[in-house]
């Protein structure tokens, strides 16, 4: 009964907030309207009810202080806040060798995936790379990493199914040492934040890696599926607390989903956005560029 | 942020009369409070919005019963209205021919394999004969994936080289010759914006005419939940909705949001990795949950299987009677920690739960650990009747327990407020919009 209904009205208010947003970037004179069907798209690209309000406040101050009245004044306001939270994301710190990069997330996020991604980046650049098989504990997840190893002619370093993960890293770290490999990405199982003998597990590879080669990881990136909403922060933040996070790939971005959680993570949390997946080819790769992600985020 | 919702309502009402109607602003002023809970929780913006005019609809001019105070009038109808759009649990629809075809859909890495894997698992025990099919030919090593779990499961899995309609249709007609009554077919992941790969679903169901379609879609998923669910419906036809990876702490938001932009019900849950990891769904639990308020009959249950029953009644006798002492303190503490890891058990209490609330793992422990250590330091009199610590007292327990006489103190004003707080709350009926404990 109702949902045909509901149907009808969610069709009717997306196109009443896409249209206004239009309007709202255009020359409108400014109206309280304005400001909130602005938080109503920030909501809805999923930055949080938190950042959304933060930054709709912001932009009432910032109107009045700088007698902006025309919606378009307001466009750049916008811009810059999106744009001040976001900071610039350093390259890749491959200065070691082996530069080791720990692969984390939760289970599905793209983590697999991203190893192959990366690792094709890295040849690219003529860097040689290696892939520890860390996940040991989903089915064919091994088999997943070896396929790309096959397709990209990198080698893979992996153990008995459940295996440690912990020894599989140690093996592959000593490995890519004495193959003198550029670098060594170390894709891991997925795990939800919230299970501490998983997240235990992690700490224990991490260190693992650490004790193998000092200042190892040098890098540690969180996979985080972008369709994913509010939950994203807790993600980022147990990730954090348990190994570092030096910055986040946000898989996935091909979807519908605007990736909005990305800037709570930056600001809250100040883990930067370092890449971003779109799409399930190797290609589907690029370095992240905020001033992009925000025009996609507003169009 | 966002606590729970309950204590903030009833700061909100703190100043209004207990009895009477409610009127327009008092249930504006509530609904604020609810609308960003369910924002946080990830409930699409517009469906919050629909699903708000609809409590507000309710409660204006409701009478506030007699046993209620205002706040917990408006959660009591919030959680109802939640109960409801989350609608009755639904069955897996077993009819028809056989084999039955039951189709899994859905984005990449949402769950799917491992919902087939476990679907086959529970159909198998309940004496279906069940074929499972691999016709996700796109991510690498997804054959090998579900043969590696249909071996576990002990279920035959039909993998064939051809298009994955071609293999679905082979599959379906192979599972008729051997007597399957189930097929269940795995399908690649698809954003519901690939018009190619929406097409090749459709050419799928076309070919084996499920009884069930279903989505399976992340727990975590955020505002996108509308456009997906619906992508998917329109084209492809739904016909119920699973939830994977409940296990986690996402609030699930996004259940409330595609059972209202697709009407189909929520046939299961997914709870953890292993093929024995599926529940059907409880629209209490999940609402309380999407609520903020915590999966309190989870931590009833699971402390049921947990807790030794008769130190569990005495406690909970000794609790309303207010005679409860830190000896019962430690002896629940200690069974408490059985049931697993504390950042767990107390994500399902409600107020530390939600996004804002991570409980800090190892902090927790370490506290644990501590409050541990004090009450073993202390004599048998002194953990039964706490006025009797003094100064002295205090110092020899810190040293005792390495801790400081600061840690000694907070300890025993928390206790001391738990008791009172306790008493209040074994003189009252219940809270509504809660599980009563029995
Ligand atoms: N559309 C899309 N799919 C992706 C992307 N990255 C990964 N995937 C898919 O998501 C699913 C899970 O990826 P996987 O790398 O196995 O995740 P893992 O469990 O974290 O290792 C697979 O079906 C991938 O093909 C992406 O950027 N876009
Ligand atoms: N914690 C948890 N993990 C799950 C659940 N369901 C699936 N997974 C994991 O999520 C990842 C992706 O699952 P998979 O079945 O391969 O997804 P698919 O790409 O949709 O087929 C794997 O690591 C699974 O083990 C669940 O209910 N809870
Ligand atoms: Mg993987
Ligand atoms: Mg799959």
């Amino acid at each position: 009964m109702f949902a045909k209904g509901i149907r009808e009205s969610l069709e009717r208010t997306r196109n009443q907030v896409f249209g206004r947003i239009i309007t709202f970037l255009g020359q409108n004179d400014l109206t309280q309207e304005t400001f909130d069907e602005l938080e109503a798209m920030l909501i809805q690209a999923d930055l949080g009810t938190n950042l959304a309000d933060d930054l709709v406040a912001g932009l009432e101050v910032r109107a009045e202080r700088e007698g902006i009245v025309r919606a378009d004044g307001l466009r750049k306001a916008l811009r810059q806040e999106l744009r001040r939270r976001l900071g610039d994301p350093p390259p890749l710190d491959l200065s070691a060798r082996p530069a080791v990069i720990l692969l984390v997330g939760v289970n599905g996020s793209g983590k697999t995936t991203t190893a192959a991604k990366l690792a094709r980046y890295l040849l690219d650049q003529r860097r040689s790379v290696m892939f520890a098989a860390g996940d040991t504990f989903r089915a064919a997840a091994v088999e997943q990493l070896q396929i790309w190893g096959q397709r990209l002619n990198v080698p893979v370093i992996a153990g008995q199914p459940n295996a440690d993960p912990g020894a599989v890293a140690h093996d592959a770290v000593m490995a890519a040492k004495n193959r003198d490999s550029h670098v060594l990405i170390v894709d891991t199982a997925g795990r939800l934040q919230t299970k501490y003998n998983l997240m235990e597990e992690l700490k224990k590879v991490r260190g693992v890696i650490a004790k193998a080669q000092p200042g190892a990881p040098h890098e540690t990136l969180l996979v985080l599926d972008a369709t994913t909403g509010q939950n994203a922060l807790s993600q980022a933040k147990a990730f954090k607390d348990a190994v570092h996070l030096t910055g986040v790939v946000l898989a996935k971005l091909d979807g519908s989903a605007k990736g909005g959680m990305a800037f709570a993570i930056g600001s809250e949390l100040g883990v930067p956005i370092r890449y971003v997946g779109t799409g399930e080819r190797v290609e589907d790769f690029a370095a992240f560029v905020p001033d992009r992600f925000i025009e996609g985020l507003l169009e | 942020m966002f606590q729970n919702l309950s204590s903030k309502l009833q700061t909100t009402f703190d100043n209004l009369a207990r009895r009477g109607k409610l009127s327009e602003a008092d249930v504006d002023l509530a609904l604020r409070e609810v609308r960003l809970a369910l924002l946080e929780a990830d409930v699409h913006f517009s469906v919050v919005k629909s699903f708000l005019d609809r409590v507000r609809a309710r409660a204006v001019g409701a009478e506030v019963s007699r046993a209620l105070n205002p706040a917990q009038q408006v959660v009591k109808i919030v959680n109802e209205e939640l109960v409801a759009t989350l609608g009755e649990p639904g069955r897996l629809n077993l009819k028809g021919p056989q084999p039955r075809v039951v189709m899994l859909v859905g984005l990449q890495g949402s769950g799917k394999t491992t919902m087939a894997a476990k679907l086959a698992k529970k159909l198998r025990d309940q004496g279906e004969r069940v074929m499972l099919v691999a016709a996700d030919l796109q991510r690498p090593a997804a054959v090998l994936q579900l043969q590696t779990l249909g071996q576990a499961v002990d279920v035959p899995v039909f993998a064939t080289q051809a298009t994955p309609v071609e293999v679905a249709g082979q599959a379906v007609a192979a599972g008729e010759k051997q007597g399957k009554t189930v097929v269940i077919v795995d399908t690649a992941g698809r954003l519901q914006i690939d018009d190619a790969l929406m097409n090749e679903l459709i050419a799928i169901r076309e070919r084996t005419k499920p009884v069930e379609v279903l989505l399976v879609a992340d727990a975590m998923t955020g505002q996108e939940a509308v456009r997906i669910a619906e992508g998917f419906h329109k084209q492809v036809g739904l016909t119920g909705l699973i939830l994977t990876k409940i296990d986690g702490d996402a609030r699930g938001g996004a259940a409330i949001s595609m059972r209202t932009v697709t009407g189909v019900p929520i046939k299961f849950l997914g709870v953890g990795e292993k093929t024995d990891a599926v529940e059907t769904f409880d629209p209490g639990r999940l609402a309380s949950r999407i609520l903020g308020m915590g999966d309190i009959l989870g931590l009833i249950e699971k402390a049921e299987a947990t807790l030794d029953r008769e130190n569990a009644q005495q406690a909970a006798e000794k609790l309303v009677s207010g005679q409860f002492t830190l000896e019962d303190f430690l002896t629940q503490l200690k069974e408490v920690r059985k049931m697993g890891p504390i950042g767990q058990l107390l994500g399902m209490i409600p107020g530390l739960s939600g996004p804002k609330m991570q409980i800090d793992e190892q902090a927790a422990e370490q506290q644990f650990k501590r409050t541990e250590a004090i009450i073993h330091s202390m004599t048998l009199r002194e953990r039964r009747s706490p006025e009797v610590l003094n100064g002295s007292r205090k110092r020899r327990i810190a040293a005792g327990s390495g801790t400081t006489v600061y840690d000694v103190n907070q300890l025993v004003k928390q206790f001391k407020d738990m008791q009172k707080m306790i008493k209040q709350l074994g003189n009252r009926k219940g809270i509504p919009g809660l599980p009563r404990f029995r």
